[in-house]
């Protein structure tokens, strides 16, 4: 079974739509959009995903269910580096990240390439949000199709 | 590992969950940005356009299921290995018109659907239409003019969900799509 397939391209065109929808509007609103479209597949997708799961040890133990388990329910594969501050920042880098292979791997759609990670941002937000985390996330990208995923915690 | 196993419940039950709560956010999307049920059906439908004529090349490559000879072969494909392959689903192939060239698409339980309510008032939503543009749009890639709509949707408290298929004809020359 291709499940994966269906996930990407309805990505594509999800993305494509909040562009094309919204000429006038900065580039930011889309990217705002596609992230809280994210975020709210996140936060119920996580729900249902970790229903049987035993209870997390700590935040470090919730980021490896991110990047074992999340990342290849979404992705089919792992993040392949996870760094820590410890000090309530992550980066989690995917060294083929699933969204940016169909780019092509040169310098010329390097600004195309957000808008393809606002919405796994978003996923991400919403995943730690539905484990109780407050966070923000942000994407780099400095040489395709690898991605760095910054996790920065907000504690109250 | 024990605790790996344990922690994960049924990875691809959730990826097709993933996918349905994706699109369900499609939707929502849509109904905000047009209110109005007929453009979020037209739209749908384009988005699926744009996704089959891409998808065939996918399907091909991994089916490698060779030609088929008449529009029974097709609905065969398409029912057992396409929806199978990319939704885990097997629709039944029924009502077949008496010259044979149309069909009805018979979904018991649509993966697009699971949790969906629809909300009142929106009668006229076919909320899965990106089915039909998907199928119509990779049909049309291997020459084939299909009309393809809901005719019953669970969805809208019809007992089955009903997509129907039309053969219009056999396109002949491959015109390049979507260069206008």
């Amino acid at each position: 079974m291709a499940d994966e397939v269906p996930f990407e391209f309805l990505h594509m065109e999800l993305v494509a739509h909040i562009h094309n929808t919204s000429t006038k509007e900065e580039n930011d609103t889309c990217i705002a959009k596609l992230e809280s479209l994210g975020y709210r597949v996140g936060l119920s997708l996580i729900e249902r995903f970790t229903k049987d799961c035993s209870r997390f040890k700590d935040e470090l133990d919730m980021m490896k269910f991110i990047c074992k388990d999340f990342w290849n329910l979404v992705y089919k594969k792992q993040i392949d580096n996870l760094r820590t501050n410890h000090q309530g920042v992550y980066v989690l880098q995917d060294n083929k990240f699933r969204f940016l292979t169909q780019l092509s791997n040169g310098k010329q759609y390097m600004e195309a390439a957000p808008k393809y990670l606002a919405f796994p941002c978003g996923l991400i937000r919403g995943a730690l949000c539905s484990l109780g985390i407050n966070c923000i996330v942000t994407a780099e990208v400095s040489a395709m199709p690898a991605c760095k995923f910054q996790i920065q915690i907000q504690r109250l | 590992m024990s605790r790996q196993a344990a922690r994960t419940g049924d990875p691809r039950k959730v990826n097709g969950e993933l996918f349905t709560l994706t699109y369900g956010a499609l939707v929502a999307q849509l109904m905000k940005d047009y209110e109005n049920d007929d453009e979020v059906n037209k739209q749908l439908e384009k988005m699926g356009y744009n996704i089959g004529v891409r998808i065939i090349e996918d399907f091909l490559a991994r089916a490698n299921s060779g030609r088929c000879n008449d529009f029974r072969d097709v609905a065969d494909v398409i029912s057992k290995v396409a929806f199978k392959m990319y939704l885990g689903i097997t629709p039944v192939v029924s009502n077949w018109s008496p010259a044979g060239d149309e069909f009805s698409l018979l979904l018991e339980n649509n993966p697009l659907t699971d949790f969906v309510e629809l909300p009142e008032g929106h009668d006229s939503l076919n909320y899965s239409n990106i089915l039909c543009g998907v199928l119509k749009g990779a049909l049309e890639m291997i020459q084939m003019d299909v009309d393809v709509k809901f005719v019953q949707d669970h969805l809208k408290g019809d007992n089955i969900t009903e997509v129907r298929l039309k053969f219009i004809k056999r396109l002949e020359d491959a015109v390049p799509v979507g260069e206008d």
